[in-house]
């Protein structure tokens, strides 16, 4: 659909109905790598199971653990409560594992790594160069730095600063190192925020997952820098099914940063991650994710299905999470990154742009599950929808009988640009004691009438009006990211269109 | 598989023994709805409808006993009205008790009399608004009262009556097991306001099937007693016309259960559907509000006001939805749900939806829960006002949105009485 022929509402901006159609209608990661790469059979079986732990060098407990889920998994059904339609995936249909065949011997450093994938990485803005760099933005001598996780298929190319980071006792590494590295961590945390059967694609990612990164934050450290995994497919008919596992504990801080891409491909290509995020006492995560898988094309040819399961255990008092995802890839979303407050005080908080054009569907949302007194969540979640998408808001708040004295403010807004796209929200609220106070607002419109009305009788006109309107629709969310996050959401939202307006 | 089962057995073991009668109109209603009901089977505690409510209490074959309940001399409500009373005892007729049915403007019929009636008015409505509620979501406890309901109303307004229709459940005995359908058609510029009041039966299922013609007029007020054992499902199916008004309000103090679902289709232009609940749960209570109204039409309006006010381990549920069509534009939907915890005990539980597909619309919903206001407390105790009275004034200030929803005074003022009445009986 074109700008011309698409019927925009009085009051809409057309900058803003073009940015968003430019997001999916131009999709700026589309192109691949030739790259030769060594593939497992097709399917899915304990054979394949065995195959992936084999290829990671694993020890026999990861192994059976694999295999309890892929037991598990196999009597399981796939959900489909979630308002989202697509035909049958055919789970025997793709390759669970790609790795490039460069890599069949692990390079000791980035100066090793296949000059083709680190070439990749850098047409995609992200330089695995130890330098001062994200998201192609040149930060000036001196700027803080971030160290990257590149994860191309279903492996784990290259980590940066490991050495710097190391020195503040900080671990980032591929997880398929941490097993064979660090056992006992991840034996004592993995599976334990989100459990092997918790729900059909973590199982099926428990079985088959392949990479992704770990992070030990030790107690009392303020990690140095920005963490950041980089997520790429490229191989065709290929899933990605990666685990991040995040530590901080006691009294530790770490800010972590995840960007996704996919190239075009005709064919939907299945991504099941797992994210379980273990924050002790009075320690601090914050996990921001701009998700630009391909969306697939305007018919909806294409695409990724992006079946995530992201969690976070506050386990100790006044531990702390934020969750910040900006949203605008994929032909199918299914995530919901969830807060168990456990610990007396702590807080979760959930930032969510999502962005559906075109054919993409999106349901997603999030879970805070209030156990510990005086626990505190908030909910801030924007959904704009375009063409004939549709984009559902799905959470749930729950006020456990001892969680007294907690508080959960939750706000969803929805946009709609098109008469031909739909905007839901689903809501669940329990609540079981009567000290808390849960709030919840939800709100579904085209862009305010008043609030244009009022920016106008200031003087000003009605472009400057919907630029501003629109830009404040998002900036709670926008807000919330990280600085150097910001930069590439908000060219991908562009939403905030201050400046932008002639 | 073993679910779908369940809900087979649930539905054969409750069907053993019943025998509708297959005659005339209603027999093939009756039928029709009995072969909409087999793939369904019965609800169980499973379904994602009835996630906060668990239905095995009505959908056992045999009602749980409940014991009569003696309200003293307190009034029945309504009674200060000039109204046309019909009384059912324990779901049955009672004409010694009941009003001449005849009033200008109004066809008054019983169900068991009209069911073998030629080409009767009914016959295009019976059944057919049910029927048309299950779908995006199954109710089949209302198919099963259409398959089986033996007793109701027929009402058909043609003109403005002088006075409104009052339906009084009572009951005498601790078994009755009750099923009433009510099927009520206001044509064109007509107008009715329709009362009901009374706990019916140990156990109540009941449907009412609302059809209102381009511009007609439907106020519904119902409160559904004090008895505190008694169990209830009842569904509001509306069809609304053009520039049609619909207005429903119901207060439920009491009764271990109780669900009330609408199901409401704005179909014609400009048409309006308010409905608002109020309810206070003292104990044993599980009190369900389930709602669904659908905007077809352009520039329609519809608002869902729903308070509960709870103490001492009782549950509310709230389940609404405004869904609104592709080319239903300029819509405006409103939606609240809130509930006053009086106590640490008691539980709420809301699942407040919106699912659109139109873009200019103004849609929102509010959902809060939460203590008594401490500081409107202390405010009001500044001022000279007892505890006692002071959280009275709260709790009627906090219910009184869905109240206002009451277009007629002197019946709002009657629900405000029994508020007062109720918040008496139940102060600590």
């Amino acid at each position: 659909m074109t700008a011309v022929d698409m019927e925009v509402r009085d009051g809409v901006d057309r900058e803003t109905i073009e940015t968003v159609q430019a997001m999916s209608g131009s999709y700026k990661y589309g192109w691949s790598t030739d790259i030769e790469m060594d593939y497992a059979p097709k399917g899915i079986s304990e054979d394949i199971v065995r195959l992936i732990s084999e290829k990671n060098e694993e020890p026999e407990w990861m192994l059976n653990w694999r295999l309890a889920a892929y037991r598990r998994w196999v009597q399981m059904e796939e959900p489909h409560w979630a308002m989202l339609s697509y035909p049958e995936i055919d789970y025997q249909d793709q390759y669970y594992y790609a790795k490039p065949k460069s890599m069949a011997v692990k390079p000791k450093s980035l100066d090793e790594v296949d000059p083709k994938l680190l070439a990749t990485y850098e047409k995609l803005g992200i330089p695995l160069k130890e330098q001062m760099l994200l998201a192609g933005v040149e930060a000036p001598e001196g700027e803080r730095k971030v160290a990257v996780d590149a994860v191309f298929d279903s492996v784990s190319v290259g980590t940066t600063f490991r050495a710097e980071l190391e020195k503040a006792g900080v671990i980032f590494c591929p997880i398929s190192e941490a097993i064979r590295e660090y056992p006992d961590l991840v034996q004592k945390y993995l599976g334990t925020v989100v459990p092997a059967t918790d729900n059909f694609f973590a199982t099926l990612n428990s079985a088959v997952f392949s990479d992704g990164s770990f992070v030990y934050i030790p107690k009392g450290t303020r990690c140095p820098m920005e963490l950041s995994t980089y997520f790429r497919i490229n191989a065709e008919n290929t899933g990605q099914f990666e685990r991040t596992l995040i530590i901080a504990d006691e009294g530790s801080y770490v800010s972590y940063l995840e960007g996704c891409t996919a190239p075009k491909r005709d064919t939907h290509q299945l991504h099941a991650a797992v994210v379980e995020l273990v924050i002790l006492k009075d320690a601090e995560v914050k996990y921001s994710t701009v998700q630009n898988w391909y969306p697939g094309d305007e018919n909806g040819k294409g695409g990724i299905y992006n079946f995530v399961t992201k969690r976070a255990d506050c386990r100790g008092d006044r531990a702390k999470v934020m969750w910040t995802q900006v949203e605008t890839g994929s032909a199918i979303t299914w995530k919901y990154p969830s807060c168990i407050l456990r610990g007396d005080d702590s807080q979760g908080e959930f930032y969510s742009i999502a962005i559906a054009n075109n054919a993409q569907q999106a349901d997603t949302g999030t879970k805070m599950v209030h156990l510990g007194k005086r626990t505190k969540s908030r909910i801030v979640s924007k959904g704009i929808s375009a063409g004939r998408a549709q984009n559902t808001y799905r959470g749930l708040v729950s006020m456990h009988p001892k969680a007294t004295d907690s508080r959960n403010y939750t706000q969803c807004d929805s946009l709609l640009i098109g008469d031909k796209c739909g905007a839901h929200t689903v809501p669940y609220i329990e609540v079981k004691n009567n000290s808390s106070r849960v709030e919840h607002e939800a709100t579904t419109s085209k862009v305010d009438e008043d609030q244009l009305f009022y920016c106008r009788s200031r003087g000003m006109d009605e472009e400057e009006a919907v630029a501003l309107v629109v830009n404040g629709f998002c900036k709670e969310v926008l807000q919330a990211l990280p600085m150097e996050f910001a930069m590439e959401a908000q060219s991908l939202v562009a939403i905030s269109l201050e400046g932008s307006v002639g | 598989m073993a679910v779908m089962q369940a809900k087979a057995d649930a539905l054969a073991a409750r069907l053993a023994g019943a025998r509708p009668d297959e005659g005339g109109w209603l027999g093939k209603a009756r039928a029709e709805a009995l072969a909409r009901l087999a793939p369904m089977g019965l609800p169980g505690r499973r379904d994602e409808y009835w996630r906060y409510t668990d239905p095995a209490s009505l959908t056992a074959p045999e009602p749980v006993s409940a014991a009569v309940f003696d309200a003293k001399a307190e009034p029945r409500p309504f009674t200060a009205l000039d109204r046309l009373k019909v009384v059912f005892v324990d779901g049955q007729f009672d004409a010694a008790q009941s009003d001449d049915l005849a009033l200008e403007g109004i066809e008054i019929e019983r169900l068991s009399l009209a069911g073998h009636a030629a080409n009767h008015w009914a016959a295009n409505l019976y059944g057919v608004l049910e029927a048309r509620g299950q779908t995006p979501v199954e109710r089949p406890l209302a198919t099963l009262n259409s398959a089986l309901a033996t007793e109701g109303v027929l009402i058909r307004v043609t003109g403005k009556p002088s006075k409104p229709v009052s339906l009084i459940y009572l009951r005498k005995s601790n078994n009755s097991d009750a099923m009433l359908h009510h099927c009520i058609k206001v044509e064109s510029g007509a107008e009715l306001t329709l009362l009901e009041n009374g706990p019916a039966a140990a156990r109540l299922s009941k449907v009412l099937e609302v059809d209102l013609a381009d511009g007609a007029r439907f106020h519904h007020i119902r409160t559904q007693g004090r008895d505190h054992e008694r169990r209830a499902v009842t569904h509001i199916f509306a069809r609304i016309g053009a520039q049609a008004l619909f207005k429903s309000f119901t207060l439920t103090a009491n009764g271990r259960l109780t669900r009330n679902e609408a199901f409401i289709e704005l179909l014609g232009a400009d048409a309006v559907a308010h409905i608002a609940g109020a309810s206070m749960g003292d104990g044993d209570f599980v009190h369900d509000d389930t709602v669904f109204v659908t905007h077809a039409a352009e520039r329609c309006e519809s608002r869902q006001v729903f308070k509960k006010v709870l103490k001492n381990g009782a549950v509310g549920v709230f389940q609404g939805k405004i869904l609104v069509k592709q080319g239903a534009q300029k819509t405006d939907g409103y939606q609240i749900s809130q509930s006053l915890l009086l106590d640490d005990d008691s539980q709420f539980l809301a699942k407040p939806e919106l699912e659109i597909y139109a873009d200019d619309v103004k849609c929102s919903h509010g959902s809060t829960s939460g203590a008594m206001d401490e500081t409107a407390l202390y405010y009001l105790r500044s001022r000279g006002v007892p505890l006692k009275q002071a959280q009275s004034l709260l709790v009627l200030a906090f219910l009184a949105e869905a109240i206002s929803e009451i277009e007629d005074e002197a019946i709002a003022d009657d629900i405000r009485n029994r508020l007062e009445g109720w918040l008496h009986r139940h102060e600590h």
